[in-house]
């Protein structure tokens, strides 16, 4: 019962993600580029940097990267805490803290 | 794991190699606000240099030489630096780029259109750049050194 | 191209590059249901974060356009858009950070019950 409920749900998500991506719009017209114009055509006048993407990643977007750099701190501080050294190794399970 | 890595020429050619990755790596991290590339790619290349060290030498053959505290230390101030330059032009509004087109450093202006790049301009993004970079390549080493110290000492207990 | 009565453009164009994401999606998905190795799952998780970064890749693209970037570009050729582009660097980046405790309950799960096989850490009681 387990694997027919686990072939039919695999079936069931991924023909309804493959008729999602037929029901898109067509490759190469984006829907509205107003906003991502202004990026263009004010890059090199307001920052000053060729590089449009990091214009956006940095400047024009700063608030997102912020907290990206947060999950990022976050990960290596949960993954440091994991496998730090306890000292009372053998008498662990036992003991109530 | 075997204590002592690969096989001698897999550990020459390390010695060569790993000196040009971290060089390409700060040459990517430097050159963001220019080329494709930027903070978090140029910080991968220095970490998978460091990863490259680490599976060609083994576990033991890095443990006398790098400092933990080094590393976790860096990777704060990295963190530090990022929010202190977000912080900087918080006179007009939150992560406002105080140092574009100002005429000092990093503060040339350029002129509109395709050219060849200019070093010297783009405000705080190149200072972004380094602080993000430097935060990413001593996260990820970290992160690298521990499981593989952690994963190996609880195979041989 | 056709077979027997099908026929569709096998070019860059229409739906089907949107039909190449899904595809990797339902194989990160399959490998994700179906087997019995933790690391294999993970690298089922894997799939399919990468199947989303590429479909967010691809609705930024406009028909004609080079990279968003004026260092030796060429004059008169359109841009393609940037922020899509800048929204996969950071979910690349928090794909890493998920990818990296994943792996480090998996060594704990070795550690404790000798084993990776999922049906085995159901049975047993440590």
């Amino acid at each position: 019962m387990n694997k027919v409920l686990r072939v039919v749900a695999f079936l069931f998500v991924s023909a309804f993600l493959i008729l999602a991506a037929t029901s898109m719009r067509d490759f190469g017209v984006p829907n509205d580029a107003t906003m991502d114009q202004y990026f263009i055509d004010n890059t090199q006048a307001e920052v000053g940097a060729n590089n449009v993407v990091t214009a956006v990643v940095f400047d024009y977007r700063g608030f997102d990267t912020l907290g990206e750099a947060t999950v990022l701190f976050t990960a290596v501080i949960a993954v440091l805490t994991l496998f730090r050294k306890r000292k009372e190794d053998e008498m662990f399970e036992g003991e109530v803290r | 794991m075997n204590d002592r890595g690969m096989s001698v020429i897999v550990r020459t050619v390390t010695r060569f190699v790993y000196g040009l990755i971290i060089v390409f790596g700060f040459y990517v991290i430097m050159h963001g606000h220019l080329t494709p590339g930027g903070g978090f790619q140029g910080g991968a290349i220095v970490a998978s240099a460091f990863a490259l060290l680490l599976v060609s030498f083994g576990a033991a053959g890095i443990k006398g030489k790098l400092n933990k505290k080094l590393l976790q230390s860096l990777e704060e101030i990295g963190a530090l630096a990022f929010l202190g330059l977000a912080f900087a032009g918080l006179g007009t509004a939150f992560f406002y780029n105080l140092l574009a087109h100002g005429g000092g450093f990093f503060g040339a202006a350029v002129p509109a259109g395709p050219n060849p790049g200019i070093l010297n301009a783009g405000g705080l993004v190149p200072l972004m750049n380094w602080a993000v970079g430097l935060k990413v390549m001593t996260g990820i080493a970290s992160i690298v050194i521990v499981m593989l110290i952690g994963a190996r000492k609880e195979e041989t207990e | 191209m056709s077979i027997g009565s099908f026929s569709f453009d096998v070019t860059a164009s229409g739906q089907f590059p949107y039909i190449i994401a899904a595809i990797l999606v339902a194989f990160g998905l399959y490998a994700l249901l179906f087997k019995r190795n933790l690391i294999k799952m993970v690298i089922g998780i894997t799939l399919i974060e990468t199947g989303v970064n590429l479909f967010l890749v691809m609705v930024g693209y406009r028909s004609g356009g080079a990279a968003p970037i004026y260092t030796y570009a060429n004059p008169g050729q359109g841009m393609v858009l940037p922020t899509p582009q800048a929204l996969t660097l950071t979910s690349i980046v928090i794909g890493l950070a998920t990818t990296a405790l994943l792996l480090s309950f998996a060594i704990f799960v070795h550690r404790h019950y000798g084993t990776l096989d999922v049906r085995k850490i159901k049975e047993l009681r440590g």
